[in-house]
């Protein structure tokens, strides 16, 4: 039962810059971080007689991001003229997707490995394609007059992914976000930097909540300015306990106040309302008649959905099912991304025991790649050596407790399994020189059997230790074993 | 007789011949339009310099018998509204005044990889919009044939060079009429191609799905390799058409055999001049003599055109002039003005207590753009500008713009039923020779109907023709239109040269301007 | 459908022109005209008929996605009423 008295009601707008090297209509670079207005020619800046033309790659990638959103891809999909005045818009128009955008109707499905709320299929109203606009700075503190408008992001290919109002708190939607984010990964459209800009988030907010037994909606509030998954998350989470109190004071429900803008300040961890002109809403959409409309057949959806690698929720699925492994493990394996699923399949596959490779790579190889900011492809130990340590100790070569030293060792002297354990000195104890060495300590210890036969097995927690002492390679608990039987026997 | 008598093929014919040079030639045009254009006023801009230096590169180069392009040595005049990064392209506008393009349009590049000789840009009404060039935020052109008339437009200084003998070559843009309507005004051949035959890159748009960039000439033939100079597949612009340009220069003067001829009943309904009516009706008697059949075709929503027209036209010219806000380039208000003008208005709102009005006042950047597009428009740019906004804008849309393009598609599928049974529609430009200056300025709607005859080919996408067929008593030139299916260019030509070769107005020369 | 003046006033904003009381006069008058011209419109039976948006229909146009030069900076600010040396310069755009 939540405790609210409310339920927050969330759909997200995601903006993902594609991976192309070229801008979405002309050919200037998308390369982020060059100086000012230094990527821009006559059709980016919108010159007078400049005509837009088509990037096929980033029509490609918008295709198979769609694809692997499960969504339908029209026959048919055209460009159209979104217009408004702004600085950063110097056509005045940007270029966009209106009534036939290239896909609609998918769902993308999330769920939480902590299980803080049931698995959900959030719906996908459409995806579509179209340009970024410039940026324009202002710099207030110099207490200067004008803003300086810098061109360069102008034109770079967007994506925009419309989610249905389908997520019901902020964990949800930071779930969705996460999920989406790892998605446009695996399949490489999008590098999906936040702080470069490349996935930008609004959020479309209201509450759903019940007055007199009547099921009532407050009105939709539309979040800008959100720069991380967490002030996705806070902004959400104060947006609507700030929703709540004003339909305590106010009792206004949707429909009968405008649509409204905040931008979220996460310093003062609070949202602010935007100004909002009754006019700016009319955009004039028409179709864009420097831009022919582009047709896709079943036959081109279905190559390229046969060429997408293989998804995050599939690959969970395949964890499961071929490796055994649990919702828990297979999701932070997946969540690695890619390279480090594919260390992990590769190291599973040689060493023959799927799970205890799981824990060697989610704990030892992790951490690793942790304390050493180092990615998959620069860690020392290869798939094929970390499995050798798997089947080391699976069969008794490499004492279990004794493990976590050979893998040091491995990535210590960069050697395989075999060599680590080696140096090491470690060696199988042959069973009969165990119940030896067993015999002579019971034999020597009297007062521990006399224990042990009272009752308290605990007692032969000591002559563990001497064993060890003794012999560095003895297995302790076959040692704990052997010597119980023999006290009993004695 | 002047250098500038002969025609564009036979001038072409004496450079390579070595009888005279381009230098020579080159000088004569710019003799010519220093002599003639102080009265007719059709040029902007005049490159002397630069002109005579290019025509002494030709001519070098000739000499070192080096091989040249199609036009080698020729004066060319350009429309100013294609973008020449060796000079402003102003589109006859204050907008624009000072804009130097940083690029070259296609057109102007394929004029100089041609090896033409760019001599100057002529005026225009302002953006294109307008068809007596009256609307120029510069100045007035004349028609050569009576200075009290204007010239049309938009192309008005593009039509009125060549009737004036300034240059043998010139090049225009038609959105609605704008090349074959100064061109049937002032008794020149102009052409306006099917669209996607020539490159739009760098045609400062007015409407991008009607723009065509096209030749204008005194003759078939001299229209025919213009167009094979500036048509082809460009790949900046994805409306342009992948299709090989045909040798127009070599197939002009092949006779069109058992030509059918359409002829559309209600463009010779009321409202059409008797002297253009008799000179049309002889043209197409000309045709019938050289072995056409004549058959009445129907448009039926043809009378629709211009109604579909000044929607859709409109509609994309405010998308397209949007960028024209002060920015980024072009002209921008006066700051220190405009903030003056801020805080005064502010104050009155406040001491007369007006919050709504204080609510509702501009912020100094909206207020930049209301001024710089005030400031830097004229009024019918301003007028389509606002049709336009009206139209695409919430709640009239459907019944305007999206009625406008079914409309539209009515009027392709006519042409395309039409065109079944004849090759070629003949008929009127417009519906009465050239009119004075100043006579329309003030009724908009008159001066749209003027469009009546052209537009539907823009609203098609096809290929039509305007000629000289005649002369009114009072010494004006008619314009006889052929109109052909899409990609017909050449058929429009051959049409044309059979015409000229049977007849001599092309022939007729303007009273000494 | 009638022109008011009301009317145009709002398209003059939306369509960022200021417009004087003369001309504000003019344009509702003038446009009333045209609009009641090109209303004639409505008396074409559309029904079932697909818009034509462009004046030749062919599709999948595209480029490569290959860099090509962009303009060097300085050229670029060329044209800009107000620039410096980095960007162009507008009235402030946090117009509140
Ligand atoms: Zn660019």
């Amino acid at each position: 039962m939540p405790e609210q008295p409310y339920t927050t009601v969330i759909g997200l707008e995601v903006h993902v810059q594609l991976a192309t090297q070229s801008k979405l209509f002309c050919r200037c670079s998308t390369q982020f971080g060059a100086e000012p207005n230094t990527q821009t020619c006559p059709v980016c800046t919108g010159l007078p007689g400049t005509l837009p033309v088509m990037n096929a790659h980033a029509f490609e990638l918008s295709l198979q991001t769609a694809i692997a959103l499960n969504c339908d891809i029209p026959g048919f999909t055209k460009w159209d003229r979104k217009q408004y005045y702004y600085p950063d818009l110097p056509k005045g128009y940007q270029i966009s997707q209106f009534d036939l955008p290239m896909s609609d109707d998918g769902y993308l499905e999330i769920a939480d490995p902590k299980d803080r709320f049931e698995p959900k299929r959030v719906r996908i109203l459409r995806a579509h394609l179209e340009e970024d606009a410039g940026k324009s700075v202002h710099d207030e503190a110099a207490g200067k007059a004008d803003s300086e408008i810098d061109l360069n992001r102008t034109g770079t290919p967007l994506l925009e992914i419309v989610s249905e109002p389908d997520m019901r708190s902020s964990l949800e939607a930071r779930a969705f976000l996460q999920e989406l984010k790892l998605l446009l990964t695996y399949i490489g459209v999008s590098d999906c930097n936040m702080q470069e800009g490349s996935l930008r988030v609004d959020a479309n907010v209201n509450l759903h909540l019940e007055k007199d037994s009547e099921k009532v909606a407050t009105p939709i509030v539309e979040i800008k300015n959100m720069n991380s998954f967490r002030a996705v998350e806070r902004a959400i989470d104060y947006e609507a306990k700030r929703q709540y109190d004003e339909w305590q004071e106010t009792g206004r429900r949707l429909g009968e106040s405008p649509k409204q803008t905040r931008g979220w300040d996460d310093a003062a961890g609070v949202t602010r309302g935007q100004r909002s002109k009754e006019e700016s809403s009319d955009y004039r959409y028409f179709p864009d008649p420097d831009l022919m409309p582009v047709t896709t057949t079943a036959e081109q959806v279905e190559a390229v959905r046969a060429a997408l690698p293989e998804l995050p929720a599939g690959l969970r699925q395949r964890l499961g099912d071929d490796y055994s492994l649990g919702h828990y493990d297979a999701d932070v394996l997946v969540n690695q991304g890619r390279p480090v699923v594919d260390y992990y399949l590769t190291a599973a596959d040689a060493s023959g025991d799927p799970k205890l490779t799981c824990n060697w790579v989610t704990q030892e190889v992790l951490r690793e790649l942790k304390d050493k900011e180092i990615t998959i492809e620069q860690f020392g130990v290869s798939a094929e050596r970390l499995a050798g340590l798997v089947k080391g100790i699976d069969s008794g070569a490499i004492p279990g407790p004794r493990g976590r030293e050979v893998f040091t060792t491995m990535l210590a002297d960069d050697c395989d399994a075999q060599e680590a354990t080696s140096k090491l000195g470690i060696e199988q104890v042959d069973e009969s020189e165990l119940v030896a060495l067993c015999q002579k300590l019971v034999d020597a210890n009297p007062k521990i059997v006399a224990d042990v036969k009272a009752g308290k097995q605990q007692a032969v927690g000591a002559l563990i230790g001497q064993a060890k002492a003794q012999n560095p390679n003895v297995d302790p608990g076959r040692v704990r074993e052997i010597c119980l039987e023999l006290a009993q026997q004695s | 007789m002047s250098l500038l008598d002969r025609s564009a093929c036979q001038l072409l014919a004496d450079l390579k011949a070595g009888e005279i040079s381009s230098v020579e030639l080159t000088q004569a045009s710019l003799d010519r339009i220093e002599a003639a254009d102080e009265k007719v006023g059709a040029f902007l801009q005049q490159s002397g310099r630069a002109a005579l230096a290019a025509a002494e590169q030709i001519d070098v180069r000739r000499a070192a018998g080096e091989q040249l392009g199609i036009l080698a040595g020729l004066p060319v005049a350009v429309k100013d509204v294609l973008c020449d990064s060796t000079t402003t392209t102003t589109c006859a506008s204050k907008m624009l005044a000072n804009f130097r393009p940083p690029y070259d349009s296609t057109v102007v590049a394929k004029l100089r990889s041609a090896d033409a000789v760019l001599v100057g840009r002529t005026n225009m009404d302002e953006f294109a919009m307008g068809g007596s060039t009256e609307n120029s935020a510069v100045q007035l052109t004349r028609n050569p044939w009576d200075l009290q008339r204007a010239p049309g437009g938009s192309s008005g200084g593009a039509a009125a060079c060549v009737a004036a003998g300034m240059v043998p070559l010139s090049i225009g843009t038609d959105t609605g009429g704008s090349i074959r309507q100064p061109a049937g005004l002032c008794g020149v051949v102009g052409m306006k191609p099917t669209y996607g035959r020539v490159s739009r890159y760098g045609l400062v748009a007015f409407a991008s799905s009607l723009d065509q960039v096209g030749p204008l000439a005194r003759t078939a033939e001299d229209v025919a390799l213009l167009l094979e100079a500036i048509a082809g597949h460009d790949p900046r612009d994805s409306t342009s058409l992948e299709e090989a340009t045909p040798a127009y220069s070599q197939s002009v003067s092949k006779p069109l055999e058992n030509m059918r001829i359409g002829v559309v009943k209600e463009q010779f309904a009321t409202g059409l001049n008797s002297e253009v009516e008799t000179a049309v009706r002889d043209a197409i008697a000309v045709y019938e003599s050289l072995g056409a059949t004549v058959k009445e075709v129907e448009l039926p929503h043809s009378k629709y055109g211009v109604a579909a027209y000044y929607v859709i036209a409109p509609s994309e010219a405010s998308s397209n002039l949007a960028r024209y806000d002060g920015a980024h380039y072009g002209h921008r208000t006066d700051q220190a003005e405009m903030m003056a003008e801020l805080e005064a208005e502010r104050k009155q709102l406040s001491e007369s207590g007006d919050q709504r009005g204080l609510d509702n006042l501009d912020t100094p950047l909206i207020r930049m753009y209301r001024r710089s597009r005030a400031e830097g428009f004229g009024p019918e740019v301003k007028r389509r500008i606002m049709l336009g906004t009206y139209a695409l804008s919430a709640g009239y849309y459907d019944a305007y713009y999206l009625k406008a393009l079914k409309v539209r598609r009515l009027i392709r599928q006519d042409y395309d039923k039409a065109f079944e049974d004849v090759d070629l529609i003949a008929g009127p430009v417009t519906a009465s020779p050239a009119f004075k200056l100043g006579e329309m300025v003030d009724d908009p709607l008159a001066m749209y109907l003027v469009d009546l005859y052209t537009v539907s080919a823009n609203l098609a996408g096809l290929p039509g023709l305007s000629m000289p067929c005649g002369f009114s008593e009072a010494g004006l030139p008619i314009g006889l239109q052929l109109q052909a299916p899409p990609l017909k260019e050449q058929r429009l030509l051959k049409a044309a040269h059979m015409y000229q070769q049977t007849t001599d107005w092309h022939t007729r020369r303007p009273p000494e301007t | 459908m009638a022109i008011t003046r009301e009317t145009v006033e709002k398209v003059a904003l939306l369509a960022r022109l200021k417009l004087s009381e003369t001309e504000l006069e003019k344009m509702t008058e003038q446009m009333g005209q045209i609009v009641g011209y090109v209303d004639q419109l409505s008396e074409v039976d559309t029904e079932g008929v697909e818009p034509m948006a462009h004046a030749v229909e062919v599709t999948n146009v595209f480029a490569e996605d290959v860099v090509a030069e962009s303009l060097p900076r300085e050229q670029a600010l060329s044209n800009a009423p107000s620039s410096n040396e980095r960007g162009y310069l507008v009235p402030a755009v946090l117009g509140d």
